[in-house]
């Protein structure tokens, strides 16, 4: 920690704390910071100068414009719940692809006193989890990071929703690679924006009904669209089906990020969230039987919770829990 | 158990950076290491193309960014991406005549002598590509030797009597009513700033040209090619290419008048094309427009041919990708692409797992 204050220009005061109620409430940053106005300008070596300048930033990485207009379109997204609000994705120190949606989300929405929880395929300790919570506790000096899911006020995850239900203190935010639902029928954006306008998603219904008229089953297996208080279809991101059921009245207030397609979408707290189904054919999540019988996780368990199938060497399979910090909670 | 898929993540992302500290670092008892400097200087091309992809005009980070990434342009492009995030926008400039570019080359394909005269400058373009092996064993004396050998060519020049600035090739066909006024061309102030406004189509010419200007060298190629090859209908001749300094000027914080803070490195293009009706007119030839930071001249033309490809899908429809905007602006951003594509390198156990579960449903499905 001590490396990273002395990298990194701490600005207290400076920044709203973020947390789940502070999205109602953001504020300025002040002026921008004005070249010369630091102390260590005043040094008479011009390279000297030069180079320190050049490893200050901001709290949060960000410049303070940048950040007050992420939270303006996550307000907007908010407001108008599952709609896509286009935003001017920065690049950042992470590549595309690796979450730079749901940083720029994080990054825009943390103040000193959060505590911040990053997951990638349910685990904290993921290597991708490990990089972008490095990332943020050397951008973000005074920041908390945590594994346990009560703990955190943010939480950012990509591929899943933790198995423990979030509470109206916690931010989930998602990392989003795909955030049109309708990029599945229809490959130009100008058709699809307005395709969600009309909220016309008949050509989706008629590519579920095609995989069961071909496959007898729905093909799609993640990201599967599901209609937000009865208007916008959203991509929920890469999360299981498992997860989807997790969105709908949820307390905590869910945020979407896709950096490299520049969208920002919600599913705020207590709102529907219904994945797409038939009358007929319902939604089903992933089905861990084998030959009739729930497998349960092998460290806990648990036989509630989502499961990654491994493979012994021995050729044959075991199921643990995909959410290590359900897991190691519910050992202890 | 023993059956965890990842753990200790973070000292196993620690041991991949010492490692690739090892790999640019392990021939240390026999080389020294490389300069900023000398790679801003002796990898010309190279550090154009971080540059222009990088969008920031820094030479010096520039060269960073290329010893620190190993070398590899894309990941160098992306540091410098990376830095701009963190940097408020300070101004607008006003628009700047590149008729005052300090040219170090200067070519038409159109006409054999133009006003100004042709300068071929540093090219490899007529240059046969053998190898020079004495190159392997160029020592310091070698290497001070080229300079000088120049040096006393240069002194034997008449430099005084080159023009400082020398017209346009488009302004002398717009004089003789070949080219449209510059009017129809759909000029936009202020212009559109892909960094701090959402890309929402249809884009401003001037979107796209920026997102062009910043694009991947050779993936605005690879979709310029295509226009070539006959995926599209363009047929570009190349009016002039300048390489050379601009200088940059701004407003002075207090008095207001435009005040020289520097200048950049660039490569500007105009192509013509084949010529197209005009609704209150004769027909005149098709402008498209080229310029990005560093010397990139296949990107310049590049990005000139597909300005006037985009035009032309604008005024008649899209008949080929090369005319689609969204096609072309969202395929062509190195950074982006890169990112994207190596990301699939990270788990996707969840993801996976669901797949397998649809899969093995539908295999049930079929036994039964």
């Amino acid at each position: 920690m001590s490396e990273a204050q002395e990298q990194h220009v701490d600005r207290p005061g400076s920044e709203a704390p973020a947390s789940a109620k502070s999205l109602g409430a953001v504020e300025d940053n002040g002026p921008l910071p004005r070249p010369g106005s630091e102390p260590s300008q005043t040094s008479a070596d011009p390279t000297s100068q030069r180079s320190r300048r050049r490893r200050e930033h901001e709290f949060a990485l960000l410049d303070p414009v940048a950040k007050r207009e992420i939270r303006r379109a996550s307000l907007k997204a908010v407001c108008i719940p599952g709609y896509q609000v286009p935003f001017a994705s920065r690049e950042l120190p992470i590549a595309r692809g690796f979450g730079t949606g749901g940083l720029q989300l994080t990054l825009s929405l943390i103040g000193p006193t959060d505590t911040l929880k990053v997951i990638d395929q349910g685990a904290d300790a993921s290597v991708n989890a490990c990089s972008l919570r490095k990332l943020v506790r050397k951008v973000c000096p005074g920041v908390k990071t945590s594994e346990i899911t009560s703990d955190a006020t943010l939480i950012q995850t990509r591929h899943r929703i933790p198995e423990e239900p979030l509470t109206d203190r916690q931010v989930l935010v998602f990392q989003v690679p795909y955030p049109c639902p309708l990029v599945l029928v229809e490959s130009n954006e100008q058709r699809r924006v307005q395709m969600h306008g009309e909220s016309d998603y008949s050509k989706i219904f008629v590519k579920l009904y095609e995989d069961l008229a071909r496959f007898q089953e729905i093909t799609l297996s993640h990201r599967y669209p599901t209609a937000i208080h009865r208007h916008y279809v959203i991509d929920p991101s890469p999360i299981p089906r498992f997860d989807v059921p997790k969105l709908d009245h949820a307390r905590c207030l869910h945020l979407f990020g896709a950096g490299r397609e520049k969208k920002i979408y919600a599913v705020p707290p207590f709102t529907d969230a219904k994945p797409l189904e038939f009358d007929d054919i319902r939604f089903r999540v992933e089905s861990f039987d084998v030959a009739g019988q729930r497998q349960a996780c092998q460290r806990c368990g648990s036989a509630e919770s989502y499961l990654n199938e491994l493979i012994r060497p021995d050729g044959s399979r075991v199921w643990v829990c995909s959410d290590t910090a359900f897991c190691q909670r519910s050992r202890t | 158990m023993g059956y965890v898929a990842i753990k200790g993540g973070e000292s196993a992302i620690e041991g991949a950076e010492s490692v690739l500290e090892f790999l640019r670092s392990q021939h240390a008892d026999q080389e020294s290491p490389l300069s900023a400097s000398q790679v801003q200087h002796q990898m010309h091309y190279l550090h154009s193309q971080v540059i222009s992809e990088g969008a920031l005009y820094d030479p010096e980070l520039a060269a960073l960014a290329i010893k620190q990434s190993l070398g590899d342009p894309l990941e160098a492009a992306f540091l410098l991406r990376a830095h701009r995030s963190t940097r408020p926008r300070v101004m607008e400039t006003e628009p700047h005549d590149t008729s005052g570019l300090r040219l170090i080359r200067r070519i038409s394909a159109a006409f054999k002598d133009v006003p100004g005269g042709q300068s071929l400058g540093p090219t490899p373009d007529y240059t046969h590509r053998l190898f020079r092996f004495e190159l392997l064993e160029e020592d310091d004396q070698a290497f001070k030797e080229q300079l000088n050998q120049w040096l006393s060519l240069v002194a034997e020049l008449d430099v005084e009597s080159a023009p400082s600035s020398v017209p346009k090739v488009i302004d002398f066909l717009r004089q003789q009513g070949l080219l449209a006024a510059p009017e129809n061309s759909g000029g936009q102030r202020p212009p559109f700033d892909i960094t701090r406004q959402p890309l929402v189509f249809p884009l401003p010419r001037s979107a796209r040209l920026a997102m062009m200007a910043r694009s991947h060298a050779g993936s605005i190629l690879a979709m310029a090619y295509s226009s070539m090859r006959g995926y599209g209908d363009v047929h570009p001749t190349v009016a002039e290419l300048r390489v050379g300094y601009l200088p940059v000027r701004v407003p002075h914080p207090i008095t207001g008048e435009p005040t020289e803070v520097g200048e950049v490195l660039m490569t500007e293009c105009e192509v013509v094309t084949m010529f197209q009706a005009q609704k209150d007119g004769p027909p005149v030839f098709g402008l498209g427009y080229g310029a990005c930071f560093g010397h990139n001249e296949a990107k310049a033309i590049s990005m000139a041919i597909l300005d006037r490809a985009m035009q032309n899908g604008e005024e008649n429809g899209i008949s080929h990708p090369s005319e689609d905007p969204e096609f072309v602006l969202m395929h062509i951003d190195g950074v982006e692409s890169m990112g994207f594509c190596v990301h699939y390198k990270m788990p996707h156990y969840v993801t996976f797992q669901s797949d397998l579960d649809r899969l093995r449903a539908a295999q049930n499905v079929q036994h039964e």
